[in-house]
Protein backbone atom coordinates (compact mmCIF):
# COMPACT_ATOMS: atom_id res chain seq x y z
CA UNK A 1 0.00 0.00 0.00
CA UNK A 2 2.51 2.16 0.95
CA UNK A 3 4.62 1.63 -1.81
CA UNK A 4 2.06 2.10 -4.51
CA UNK A 5 1.31 5.65 -2.94
CA UNK A 6 4.71 6.74 -3.31
CA UNK A 7 4.55 6.13 -7.20
CA UNK A 8 1.32 8.01 -7.38
CA UNK A 9 2.38 11.80 -8.87
CA UNK A 10 2.20 14.40 -5.37
CA UNK A 11 -0.84 15.56 -6.50
CA UNK A 12 -2.79 12.60 -6.62
CA UNK A 13 -1.73 11.97 -3.18
CA UNK A 14 -2.72 15.31 -1.45
CA UNK A 15 -6.27 14.10 -2.87
CA UNK A 16 -6.26 10.75 -1.38
CA UNK A 17 -5.44 12.65 1.62
CA UNK A 18 -8.04 15.08 1.73
CA UNK A 19 -10.33 12.49 0.27
CA UNK A 20 -10.39 9.57 2.65
CA UNK A 21 -7.75 8.84 5.68
CA UNK A 22 -4.95 7.65 4.27
CA UNK A 23 -4.35 3.79 5.06
CA UNK A 24 -0.71 3.54 4.53
CA UNK A 25 0.47 -0.04 6.36
CA UNK A 26 2.77 1.07 7.94
CA UNK A 27 1.59 4.13 10.39
CA UNK A 28 -1.86 4.13 10.47
CA UNK A 29 -2.90 2.04 13.82
CA UNK A 30 -5.37 2.41 16.01
CA UNK A 31 -2.98 4.07 18.90
CA UNK A 32 -2.31 6.53 16.04
CA UNK A 33 -6.21 7.59 15.28
CA UNK A 34 -6.71 8.22 19.08
CA UNK A 35 -2.90 10.26 19.60
CA UNK A 36 -4.10 11.98 16.45
CA UNK A 37 -7.19 13.33 17.63
CA UNK A 38 -5.68 13.98 21.24
CA UNK A 39 -2.71 16.12 19.84
CA UNK A 40 -4.38 17.59 16.56
CA UNK A 41 -7.64 17.15 17.24
CA UNK A 42 -10.23 17.22 13.74
CA UNK A 43 -6.97 18.86 11.93
CA UNK A 44 -6.39 17.26 8.23
CA UNK A 45 -2.51 15.84 8.88
CA UNK A 46 -0.81 15.25 5.24
CA UNK A 47 0.89 11.80 5.69
CA UNK A 48 3.85 10.28 3.73
CA UNK A 49 5.24 14.16 3.66
CA UNK A 50 8.69 12.61 2.57
CA UNK A 51 8.85 15.54 0.00
CA UNK A 52 9.01 17.87 3.00
CA UNK A 53 11.02 16.04 5.44
CA UNK A 54 12.85 12.95 5.85
CA UNK A 55 12.98 11.10 9.18
CA UNK A 56 16.28 8.95 9.91
CA UNK A 57 15.14 6.10 13.05
CA UNK A 58 17.42 3.36 13.57
CA UNK A 59 15.39 0.15 12.22
CA UNK A 60 16.36 -1.12 15.42
CA UNK A 61 16.64 0.36 18.83
CA UNK A 62 19.59 -0.97 19.87
CA UNK A 63 19.70 0.69 23.23
CA UNK A 64 16.35 1.11 24.45
CA UNK A 65 17.65 4.24 26.89
CA UNK A 66 19.49 6.01 23.46
CA UNK A 67 17.67 5.81 19.89
CA UNK A 68 19.27 8.76 18.11
CA UNK A 69 16.85 10.46 15.68
CA UNK A 70 17.22 12.79 12.72
CA UNK A 71 14.55 15.10 10.82
CA UNK A 72 16.01 16.86 7.90
CA UNK A 73 13.43 19.01 5.75
CA UNK A 74 13.64 18.64 2.30
CA UNK A 75 12.70 22.68 1.52
CA UNK A 76 14.25 25.57 2.77
CA UNK A 77 13.35 27.76 5.69
CA UNK A 78 11.95 30.79 3.85
CA UNK A 79 10.52 34.17 5.96
CA UNK A 80 6.82 33.26 3.95
CA UNK A 81 7.38 29.34 3.75
CA UNK A 82 8.92 27.68 7.00
CA UNK A 83 8.65 24.81 9.26
CA UNK A 84 7.25 26.99 12.68
CA UNK A 85 7.50 23.60 14.61
CA UNK A 86 7.86 19.47 14.45
CA UNK A 87 6.47 17.54 16.47
CA UNK A 88 7.31 14.05 17.72
CA UNK A 89 5.05 11.45 18.51
CA UNK A 90 6.39 7.96 19.98
CA UNK A 91 3.10 5.63 19.57
CA UNK A 92 3.76 3.34 22.16
CA UNK A 93 6.20 5.34 25.06
CA UNK A 94 4.72 5.98 28.08
CA UNK A 95 3.73 9.53 27.56
CA UNK A 96 3.84 9.34 23.49
CA UNK A 97 4.19 12.85 22.93
CA UNK A 98 7.89 13.60 22.89
CA UNK A 99 8.73 16.69 22.18
CA UNK A 100 8.07 19.53 19.90
CA UNK A 101 10.80 21.73 18.00
CA UNK A 102 10.25 25.59 17.47
CA UNK A 103 11.86 26.62 14.52
CA UNK A 104 12.90 29.69 13.65
CA UNK A 105 12.97 30.71 9.67
CA UNK A 106 16.48 31.99 9.89
CA UNK A 107 17.32 28.71 10.60
CA UNK A 108 17.89 28.64 6.45
CA UNK A 109 17.08 24.92 6.51
CA UNK A 110 16.12 21.82 8.76
CA UNK A 111 18.64 19.09 10.15
CA UNK A 112 18.41 18.64 13.32
CA UNK A 113 18.77 15.50 15.71
CA UNK A 114 17.97 14.39 19.37
CA UNK A 115 17.97 10.79 21.61
CA UNK A 116 14.89 9.41 22.51
CA UNK A 117 13.80 6.09 24.89
CA UNK A 118 12.11 3.40 22.74
CA UNK A 119 11.20 0.13 24.95
CA UNK A 120 9.48 -1.52 22.40
CA UNK A 121 7.96 -1.87 18.84
CA UNK A 122 6.40 0.96 18.04
CA UNK A 123 6.47 4.22 15.57
CA UNK A 124 7.92 7.30 15.59
CA UNK A 125 6.59 10.29 14.05
CA UNK A 126 7.93 13.30 13.11
CA UNK A 127 5.08 15.98 12.31
CA UNK A 128 5.73 19.33 10.57
CA UNK A 129 3.72 22.65 11.47
CA UNK A 130 4.09 25.11 8.71
CA UNK A 131 3.80 28.75 9.22
CA UNK A 132 0.24 28.80 7.65
CA UNK A 133 -0.66 25.85 10.18
CA UNK A 134 -0.77 22.90 7.58
CA UNK A 135 0.41 19.75 9.29
CA UNK A 136 2.85 17.06 7.31
CA UNK A 137 3.69 13.87 8.85
CA UNK A 138 6.41 11.37 8.18
CA UNK A 139 6.91 8.13 10.18
CA UNK A 140 9.46 5.31 10.56
CA UNK A 141 9.06 2.15 12.86
CA UNK A 142 11.67 1.02 15.16
CA UNK A 143 12.24 -2.42 16.26
CA UNK A 144 12.95 -3.11 20.36
CA UNK A 145 15.93 -4.67 20.84
CA UNK A 146 16.34 -7.78 22.01
CA UNK A 147 17.66 -8.86 25.73
CA UNK A 148 18.47 -6.73 28.33
CA UNK A 149 19.02 -3.20 27.38
CA UNK A 150 15.87 -1.74 29.77
CA UNK A 151 15.89 1.79 29.31
CA UNK A 152 17.44 2.17 33.03
CA UNK A 153 19.86 4.43 33.51
CA UNK A 154 23.45 2.67 33.20
CA UNK A 155 25.26 4.55 36.08
CA UNK A 156 22.78 6.38 38.26
CA UNK A 157 25.19 7.79 40.84
CA UNK A 158 27.74 8.82 37.87
CA UNK A 159 24.62 10.61 36.24
CA UNK A 160 23.65 12.36 39.29
CA UNK A 161 27.17 13.78 39.90
CA UNK A 162 27.22 15.38 36.78
CA UNK A 163 23.76 17.00 36.82
CA UNK A 164 23.55 19.95 34.44
CA UNK A 165 27.05 19.90 33.02
CA UNK A 166 26.45 21.45 29.94
CA UNK A 167 28.33 21.54 26.12
CA UNK A 168 27.89 23.24 23.29
CA UNK A 169 29.86 21.50 20.25
CA UNK A 170 30.53 22.76 17.37
CA UNK A 171 33.20 22.77 14.26
CA UNK A 172 35.08 25.82 13.51
CA UNK A 173 32.22 27.87 12.47
CA UNK A 174 32.25 30.61 9.53
CA UNK A 175 30.50 33.57 9.00
CA UNK A 176 27.79 33.25 6.31
CA UNK A 177 28.52 29.06 6.36
CA UNK A 178 26.20 26.28 7.87
CA UNK A 179 27.50 25.14 10.99
CA UNK A 180 26.44 21.73 12.56
CA UNK A 181 26.43 22.47 16.51
CA UNK A 182 24.80 20.08 19.79
CA UNK A 183 23.87 21.08 22.83
CA UNK A 184 24.14 18.38 25.17
CA UNK A 185 22.65 18.98 29.40
CA UNK A 186 24.16 16.19 31.99
CA UNK A 187 20.69 15.25 33.20
CA UNK A 188 19.01 12.10 34.54
CA UNK A 189 15.60 12.74 33.01
CA UNK A 190 13.98 10.73 35.28
CA UNK A 191 10.49 9.39 33.75
CA UNK A 192 8.75 9.15 37.41
CA UNK A 193 7.99 5.90 36.39
CA UNK A 194 11.72 4.79 37.83
CA UNK A 195 11.20 2.29 41.41
CA UNK A 196 13.64 3.58 44.08
CA UNK A 197 14.28 0.15 45.42
CA UNK A 198 15.75 1.81 48.87
CA UNK A 199 13.24 4.09 49.68
CA UNK A 200 10.20 1.77 48.46
CA UNK A 201 8.88 4.67 46.53
CA UNK A 202 9.17 5.76 42.73
CA UNK A 203 11.33 8.51 41.72
CA UNK A 204 9.38 11.84 41.25
CA UNK A 205 9.99 12.82 37.58
CA UNK A 206 12.62 15.11 37.52
CA UNK A 207 13.74 16.19 33.55
CA UNK A 208 14.79 18.82 30.99
CA UNK A 209 11.59 20.68 29.81
CA UNK A 210 12.87 23.12 27.65
CA UNK A 211 16.07 24.05 25.49
CA UNK A 212 16.18 27.11 24.03
CA UNK A 213 19.00 27.97 21.74
CA UNK A 214 19.30 31.50 20.34
CA UNK A 215 22.21 33.28 18.23
CA UNK A 216 22.52 37.10 20.00
CA UNK A 217 19.34 36.91 21.49
CA UNK A 218 17.38 35.65 18.48
CA UNK A 219 15.43 32.49 18.79
CA UNK A 220 16.91 29.73 16.68
CA UNK A 221 15.32 26.67 18.30
CA UNK A 222 13.39 25.63 21.35
CA UNK A 223 12.71 22.63 22.56
CA UNK A 224 9.77 21.16 24.47
CA UNK A 225 11.05 17.85 25.67
CA UNK A 226 9.07 15.21 27.54
CA UNK A 227 10.26 12.24 29.21
CA UNK A 228 10.98 10.07 26.37
CA UNK A 229 14.03 12.14 25.77
CA UNK A 230 16.80 10.85 26.88
CA UNK A 231 19.05 10.97 30.08
CA UNK A 232 21.63 13.81 28.98
CA UNK A 233 19.47 15.26 26.58
CA UNK A 234 21.04 16.44 23.37
CA UNK A 235 20.18 18.74 20.61
CA UNK A 236 22.22 18.23 17.27
CA UNK A 237 21.42 20.96 14.60
CA UNK A 238 22.61 23.19 11.88
CA UNK A 239 22.63 26.88 11.50
CA UNK A 240 24.28 29.74 9.52
CA UNK A 241 25.72 32.51 11.49
CA UNK A 242 25.13 35.53 9.61
CA UNK A 243 27.68 37.87 11.00
CA UNK A 244 29.73 37.46 14.44
CA UNK A 245 27.81 37.07 17.86
CA UNK A 246 27.00 34.61 20.85
CA UNK A 247 25.52 31.17 20.24
CA UNK A 248 23.71 30.73 23.80
CA UNK A 249 21.51 27.83 25.04
CA UNK A 250 19.32 27.55 28.24
CA UNK A 251 17.82 24.57 29.66
CA UNK A 252 15.37 24.45 32.45
CA UNK A 253 14.03 21.00 33.88
CA UNK A 254 11.04 20.29 35.58
CA UNK A 255 12.19 21.81 39.13
CA UNK A 256 12.66 25.14 37.10
CA UNK A 257 16.55 24.83 37.77
CA UNK A 258 17.90 26.44 35.23
CA UNK A 259 21.14 25.63 33.14
CA UNK A 260 22.87 27.91 30.32
CA UNK A 261 26.82 27.88 28.04
CA UNK A 262 27.38 29.97 25.18
CA UNK A 263 30.01 30.13 22.60
CA UNK A 264 31.15 33.26 20.66
CA UNK A 265 31.45 32.63 16.76
CA UNK B 1 31.14 -38.66 45.73
CA UNK B 2 33.35 -35.87 45.42
CA UNK B 3 36.14 -38.28 44.49
CA UNK B 4 34.94 -39.34 41.51
CA UNK B 5 35.21 -35.74 40.63
CA UNK B 6 38.21 -35.07 41.60
CA UNK B 7 39.52 -36.69 38.85
CA UNK B 8 37.61 -34.98 35.95
CA UNK B 9 39.64 -31.69 37.18
CA UNK B 10 41.07 -30.05 34.44
CA UNK B 11 38.74 -31.65 31.73
CA UNK B 12 35.49 -31.27 30.59
CA UNK B 13 33.34 -33.65 31.94
CA UNK B 14 29.63 -33.62 29.98
CA UNK B 15 27.48 -35.31 32.63
CA UNK B 16 23.74 -35.73 30.75
CA UNK B 17 21.43 -35.53 33.79
CA UNK B 18 18.82 -37.01 33.00
CA UNK B 19 15.27 -35.60 33.23
CA UNK B 20 13.92 -36.39 36.64
CA UNK B 21 10.25 -37.49 36.95
CA UNK B 22 9.24 -33.84 38.65
CA UNK B 23 10.48 -31.52 35.06
CA UNK B 24 9.04 -34.52 32.57
CA UNK B 25 5.81 -33.23 33.02
CA UNK B 26 7.49 -29.91 31.33
CA UNK B 27 9.20 -32.14 29.14
CA UNK B 28 12.82 -30.54 29.75
CA UNK B 29 15.82 -31.88 27.77
CA UNK B 30 18.03 -32.98 29.22
CA UNK B 31 20.11 -30.60 30.72
CA UNK B 32 24.04 -30.99 30.80
CA UNK B 33 26.53 -30.06 33.10
CA UNK B 34 30.55 -29.37 32.69
CA UNK B 35 32.58 -29.94 35.58
CA UNK B 36 35.03 -26.77 35.56
CA UNK B 37 36.87 -28.08 38.87
CA UNK B 38 36.51 -30.34 41.91
CA UNK B 39 33.06 -29.69 43.15
CA UNK B 40 31.80 -26.63 40.89
CA UNK B 41 29.36 -27.19 37.88
CA UNK B 42 28.26 -25.16 34.96
CA UNK B 43 25.68 -25.52 32.48
CA UNK B 44 26.83 -23.57 29.14
CA UNK B 45 24.22 -21.36 27.86
CA UNK B 46 23.27 -21.46 23.81
CA UNK B 47 24.72 -18.32 22.32
CA UNK B 48 21.03 -17.11 20.98
CA UNK B 49 18.51 -14.63 22.23
CA UNK B 50 15.86 -15.92 24.41
CA UNK B 51 13.50 -17.90 22.61
CA UNK B 52 10.32 -20.36 23.89
CA UNK B 53 12.68 -23.23 22.62
CA UNK B 54 15.60 -22.45 24.67
CA UNK B 55 13.67 -21.14 27.48
CA UNK B 56 16.25 -18.71 28.54
CA UNK B 57 19.00 -21.05 28.94
CA UNK B 58 21.45 -18.56 27.38
CA UNK B 59 23.83 -18.18 30.18
CA UNK B 60 26.37 -19.65 32.00
CA UNK B 61 24.44 -20.41 35.46
CA UNK B 62 25.74 -23.18 38.31
CA UNK B 63 26.97 -24.48 41.50
CA UNK B 64 29.75 -25.02 44.01
CA UNK B 65 29.48 -27.94 46.54
CA UNK B 66 30.90 -27.48 49.90
CA UNK B 67 31.05 -30.38 52.18
CA UNK B 68 28.09 -28.19 54.11
CA UNK B 69 26.51 -26.15 51.94
CA UNK B 70 25.92 -26.08 48.28
CA UNK B 71 26.21 -21.75 46.81
CA UNK B 72 24.24 -21.64 43.62
CA UNK B 73 25.97 -18.80 40.98
CA UNK B 74 23.09 -17.57 38.91
CA UNK B 75 20.06 -19.23 38.40
CA UNK B 76 19.01 -18.85 34.69
CA UNK B 77 16.48 -17.21 31.95
CA UNK B 78 13.52 -18.52 33.48
CA UNK B 79 11.73 -20.46 36.31
CA UNK B 80 12.17 -23.50 34.21
CA UNK B 81 15.94 -23.46 33.83
CA UNK B 82 15.93 -22.83 37.35
CA UNK B 83 14.21 -25.89 38.00
CA UNK B 84 16.43 -28.04 35.29
CA UNK B 85 19.26 -26.64 37.59
CA UNK B 86 18.01 -27.36 40.69
CA UNK B 87 17.01 -30.76 39.61
CA UNK B 88 20.72 -31.02 38.43
CA UNK B 89 22.25 -30.00 41.69
CA UNK B 90 20.11 -32.95 43.63
CA UNK B 91 21.24 -35.57 40.99
CA UNK B 92 25.01 -34.75 42.43
CA UNK B 93 24.07 -34.38 46.05
CA UNK B 94 21.33 -33.68 48.87
CA UNK B 95 23.69 -30.99 50.75
CA UNK B 96 21.68 -27.94 51.23
CA UNK B 97 21.71 -25.15 49.05
CA UNK B 98 22.20 -22.62 51.21
CA UNK B 99 23.40 -19.78 49.06
CA UNK B 100 21.58 -18.18 45.59
CA UNK B 101 24.19 -15.52 44.42
CA UNK B 102 23.51 -13.47 41.33
CA UNK B 103 26.26 -12.20 39.77
CA UNK B 104 24.04 -9.35 38.02
CA UNK B 105 20.19 -8.70 37.38
CA UNK B 106 20.18 -9.62 33.36
CA UNK B 107 17.21 -11.68 32.80
CA UNK B 108 19.20 -14.92 31.84
CA UNK B 109 21.22 -14.99 34.93
CA UNK B 110 18.04 -13.94 38.04
CA UNK B 111 15.12 -15.69 36.44
CA UNK B 112 15.45 -18.71 38.13
CA UNK B 113 15.66 -17.38 40.90
CA UNK B 114 12.21 -18.76 41.96
CA UNK B 115 12.98 -22.29 42.02
CA UNK B 116 15.37 -22.18 44.71
CA UNK B 117 12.66 -20.61 47.38
CA UNK B 118 11.76 -23.99 48.79
CA UNK B 119 15.28 -24.61 50.02
CA UNK B 120 15.39 -21.27 51.63
CA UNK B 121 18.61 -19.64 50.42
CA UNK B 122 20.32 -16.34 51.21
CA UNK B 123 20.31 -14.96 47.83
CA UNK B 124 23.26 -12.84 47.73
CA UNK B 125 24.06 -9.18 45.42
CA UNK B 126 25.85 -6.77 44.55
CA UNK B 127 24.62 -3.84 46.71
CA UNK B 128 23.27 -1.70 43.77
CA UNK B 129 21.29 -4.87 42.63
CA UNK B 130 17.63 -5.39 44.32
CA UNK B 131 17.63 -1.04 42.90
CA UNK B 132 18.96 -2.15 39.16
CA UNK B 133 16.11 -5.57 39.48
CA UNK B 134 13.23 -2.86 40.88
CA UNK B 135 14.32 -0.28 37.75
CA UNK B 136 14.61 -2.76 35.07
CA UNK B 137 11.09 -5.21 35.94
CA UNK B 138 8.13 -3.27 34.41
CA UNK B 139 10.21 -3.71 31.38
CA UNK B 140 11.53 -7.05 31.79
CA UNK B 141 7.97 -8.18 32.65
CA UNK B 142 6.83 -6.62 29.80
CA UNK B 143 9.52 -8.36 26.95
CA UNK B 144 10.23 -11.27 28.39
CA UNK B 145 6.80 -12.47 28.60
CA UNK B 146 6.41 -12.06 24.95
CA UNK B 147 10.11 -13.55 24.04
CA UNK B 148 9.94 -16.61 26.66
CA UNK B 149 6.05 -17.39 25.49
CA UNK B 150 4.97 -20.26 27.47
CA UNK B 151 8.58 -20.45 29.13
CA UNK B 152 8.03 -17.52 30.98
CA UNK B 153 5.27 -19.66 33.57
CA UNK B 154 6.71 -19.44 37.17
CA UNK B 155 9.20 -16.47 36.69
CA UNK B 156 9.18 -13.87 39.75
CA UNK B 157 11.53 -11.23 40.29
CA UNK B 158 13.21 -12.00 43.41
CA UNK B 159 15.70 -9.06 44.94
CA UNK B 160 18.94 -9.91 46.91
CA UNK B 161 18.72 -10.19 50.67
CA UNK B 162 22.39 -10.26 51.61
CA UNK B 163 24.09 -7.33 49.47
CA UNK B 164 28.18 -7.34 48.90
CA UNK B 165 29.44 -3.78 49.15
CA UNK B 166 32.14 -2.18 46.61
CA UNK B 167 35.51 -2.63 48.39
CA UNK B 168 33.91 -4.83 50.93
CA UNK B 169 34.58 -8.58 49.49
CA UNK B 170 31.93 -11.13 51.17
CA UNK B 171 33.74 -14.84 51.77
CA UNK B 172 31.46 -17.50 52.58
CA UNK B 173 32.66 -21.39 54.14
CA UNK B 174 30.96 -23.97 52.28
CA UNK B 175 32.44 -26.60 54.57
CA UNK B 176 35.94 -27.65 53.40
CA UNK B 177 35.97 -24.54 50.89
CA UNK B 178 35.60 -20.67 50.98
CA UNK B 179 34.38 -18.91 48.58
CA UNK B 180 35.14 -14.95 47.95
CA UNK B 181 32.21 -12.54 46.49
CA UNK B 182 33.32 -9.41 45.21
CA UNK B 183 31.80 -6.33 43.96
CA UNK B 184 32.65 -4.30 41.46
CA UNK B 185 32.43 -0.20 40.26
CA UNK B 186 30.17 0.11 37.16
CA UNK B 187 31.50 -2.16 34.34
CA UNK B 188 29.24 -4.42 32.59
CA UNK B 189 26.56 -3.32 34.63
CA UNK B 190 26.62 -0.95 37.59
CA UNK B 191 26.30 -4.07 40.08
CA UNK B 192 28.22 -6.87 38.84
CA UNK B 193 29.70 -9.51 41.19
CA UNK B 194 31.91 -12.04 40.69
CA UNK B 195 32.88 -15.40 42.64
CA UNK B 196 36.49 -16.83 43.44
CA UNK B 197 36.59 -20.32 44.94
CA UNK B 198 39.88 -20.28 46.61
CA UNK B 199 39.66 -23.68 46.91
CA UNK B 200 39.91 -24.68 42.98
CA UNK B 201 41.18 -20.95 42.06
CA UNK B 202 38.13 -21.29 40.17
CA UNK B 203 36.47 -17.84 39.05
CA UNK B 204 33.01 -16.78 38.22
CA UNK B 205 33.03 -14.03 36.17
CA UNK B 206 29.38 -13.02 35.77
CA UNK B 207 29.53 -11.47 32.46
CA UNK B 208 32.50 -9.38 33.03
CA UNK B 209 33.39 -12.06 30.57
CA UNK B 210 31.61 -13.06 27.09
CA UNK B 211 33.79 -15.83 25.46
CA UNK B 212 32.68 -15.94 21.38
CA UNK B 213 29.53 -14.35 22.00
CA UNK B 214 29.51 -10.48 21.92
CA UNK B 215 29.48 -8.61 24.94
CA UNK B 216 26.90 -6.41 25.79
CA UNK B 217 27.47 -3.17 27.41
CA UNK B 218 25.07 -2.11 30.13
CA UNK B 219 27.27 0.06 32.27
CA UNK B 220 30.24 1.79 31.49
CA UNK B 221 32.66 1.20 28.95
CA UNK B 222 35.80 2.74 30.95
CA UNK B 223 34.88 0.53 34.58
CA UNK B 224 34.74 -2.75 32.26
CA UNK B 225 38.09 -1.85 30.88
CA UNK B 226 39.38 -1.31 34.35
CA UNK B 227 37.12 -4.34 35.85
CA UNK B 228 39.26 -6.10 32.90
CA UNK B 229 42.55 -5.19 34.06
CA UNK B 230 41.84 -6.23 37.55
CA UNK B 231 40.77 -9.62 36.36
CA UNK B 232 43.78 -9.78 34.68
CA UNK B 233 45.96 -9.51 37.31
CA UNK B 234 44.03 -12.16 39.84
CA UNK B 235 45.57 -15.65 39.95
CA UNK B 236 43.09 -18.04 38.63
CA UNK B 237 43.41 -21.66 37.58
CA UNK B 238 39.76 -21.88 36.04
CA UNK B 239 37.53 -19.21 34.31
CA UNK B 240 33.71 -19.57 33.96
CA UNK B 241 32.53 -16.73 31.58
CA UNK B 242 29.19 -15.42 31.86
CA UNK B 243 28.76 -16.54 28.24
CA UNK B 244 30.81 -19.15 26.87
CA UNK B 245 33.17 -21.87 26.98
CA UNK B 246 35.52 -21.97 30.23
CA UNK B 247 39.50 -21.23 30.43
CA UNK B 248 41.59 -23.68 32.23
CA UNK B 249 44.93 -23.24 33.17
CA UNK B 250 45.04 -19.63 33.83
CA UNK B 251 44.57 -19.02 30.11
CA UNK B 252 43.40 -15.27 29.60
CA UNK B 253 43.35 -15.15 26.37
CA UNK B 254 39.54 -14.45 26.42
CA UNK B 255 40.25 -11.63 28.63
CA UNK B 256 42.34 -10.38 26.02
CA UNK B 257 40.25 -10.52 23.30
CA UNK B 258 37.65 -8.81 25.16
CA UNK B 259 39.56 -6.30 26.00
CA UNK B 260 41.10 -5.48 22.71
CA UNK B 261 36.94 -5.55 21.24
CA UNK B 262 36.45 -2.65 24.07
CA UNK B 263 39.66 -0.92 23.36
CA UNK B 264 39.58 -0.75 19.65
CA UNK B 265 35.47 0.81 20.26
CA UNK B 266 37.15 3.05 22.95
CA UNK B 267 39.60 4.33 20.30
CA UNK B 268 37.01 4.89 17.27
CA UNK B 269 34.85 6.18 19.15
CA UNK B 270 36.96 8.84 21.08
CA UNK B 271 38.52 9.83 18.20
CA UNK B 272 35.19 10.73 16.16
CA UNK B 273 33.96 12.77 18.98
CA UNK B 274 37.20 14.57 19.39
CA UNK B 275 36.32 15.42 15.65
CA UNK B 276 33.10 16.15 16.44
CA UNK B 277 31.49 13.84 14.69
CA UNK B 278 28.35 12.37 15.37
CA UNK B 279 26.60 9.16 17.20
CA UNK B 280 25.20 7.81 13.57
CA UNK B 281 28.66 8.07 12.31
CA UNK B 282 30.17 6.41 15.72
CA UNK B 283 27.60 3.35 14.90
CA UNK B 284 28.20 3.21 11.19
CA UNK B 285 31.95 3.05 11.62
CA UNK B 286 33.79 2.22 14.73
CA UNK B 287 35.48 -1.13 15.25
CA UNK B 288 33.39 -3.16 12.34
CA UNK B 289 36.04 -5.05 11.97
CA UNK B 290 35.77 -6.62 15.04
CA UNK B 291 32.86 -8.52 13.10
CA UNK B 292 34.49 -11.71 12.21
CA UNK B 293 35.67 -12.25 15.77
CA UNK B 294 32.63 -12.80 17.47
CA UNK B 295 29.29 -14.26 17.31
CA UNK B 296 25.70 -12.54 17.30
CA UNK B 297 27.72 -8.86 16.27
CA UNK B 298 24.46 -7.29 14.60
CA UNK B 299 22.53 -7.99 17.36
CA UNK B 300 25.11 -6.31 20.45
CA UNK B 301 27.91 -4.70 18.62
CA UNK B 302 26.08 -0.98 17.25
CA UNK B 303 24.74 -0.67 20.82
CA UNK B 304 27.89 -1.09 22.71
CA UNK B 305 28.85 1.46 20.18
CA UNK B 306 25.73 3.22 21.21
CA UNK B 307 26.13 2.99 24.68
CA UNK B 308 30.40 4.06 24.45
CA UNK B 309 29.40 6.74 22.99
CA UNK B 310 27.20 8.82 25.56
CA UNK B 311 29.20 7.73 27.90
CA UNK B 312 32.64 8.91 26.16
CA UNK B 313 31.02 12.47 25.50
CA UNK B 314 31.20 13.71 28.93
CA UNK B 315 35.13 12.72 29.01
Amino acid sequence: MKRTLKALPLFGLLLMTVAAPLKAETSDTPEWQALKVTHFGDRPIRENATDLLELEAPFRAEDAAIVPISIRSKQPQTADNYIQNIHIIIDRNPMPYSANFHLSPSLGTVDIATRVRVDRYTHIRAIAEMNDGSLHMVAEHVRASGGCSAPAMKDAEAAMARLGQMQMRMRQPTIGQPVQAQVIISHPNYSGLQFDQQRRTYIPPHFVRTIDITFNDEALIKLEAGISVSEDPSVRFVFTPETSGVLKATAEDSKQDIFTTEQQI
Amino acid sequence: MLAIVNKTYFFTLLLLIPALHGCAETEATDYPLTAAAEGIYFHQGAHEEATPDNHGAIANIGFIVGESCVAVVDTGGSYLEGQQLRNAIRNITETPICYVINTHVHPDHVFGNAAFLEDNPVFIAHQRAPAALAGRQPFYEESFQELLGDAWQGTEFIPASKLVNIDQPLELDLGGRIIKLESYPTAHTDHDLTVLDKKTRTLWTGDLLFVDRTPALDGSINGWLDAMQHLLKIDVEVMIPGHGPISYQGDKTALESQIRYFEAIREGVRSIINDLGTIEEAIREVAVDEADNWLMFEEYHRRNVTAAFVELEWE
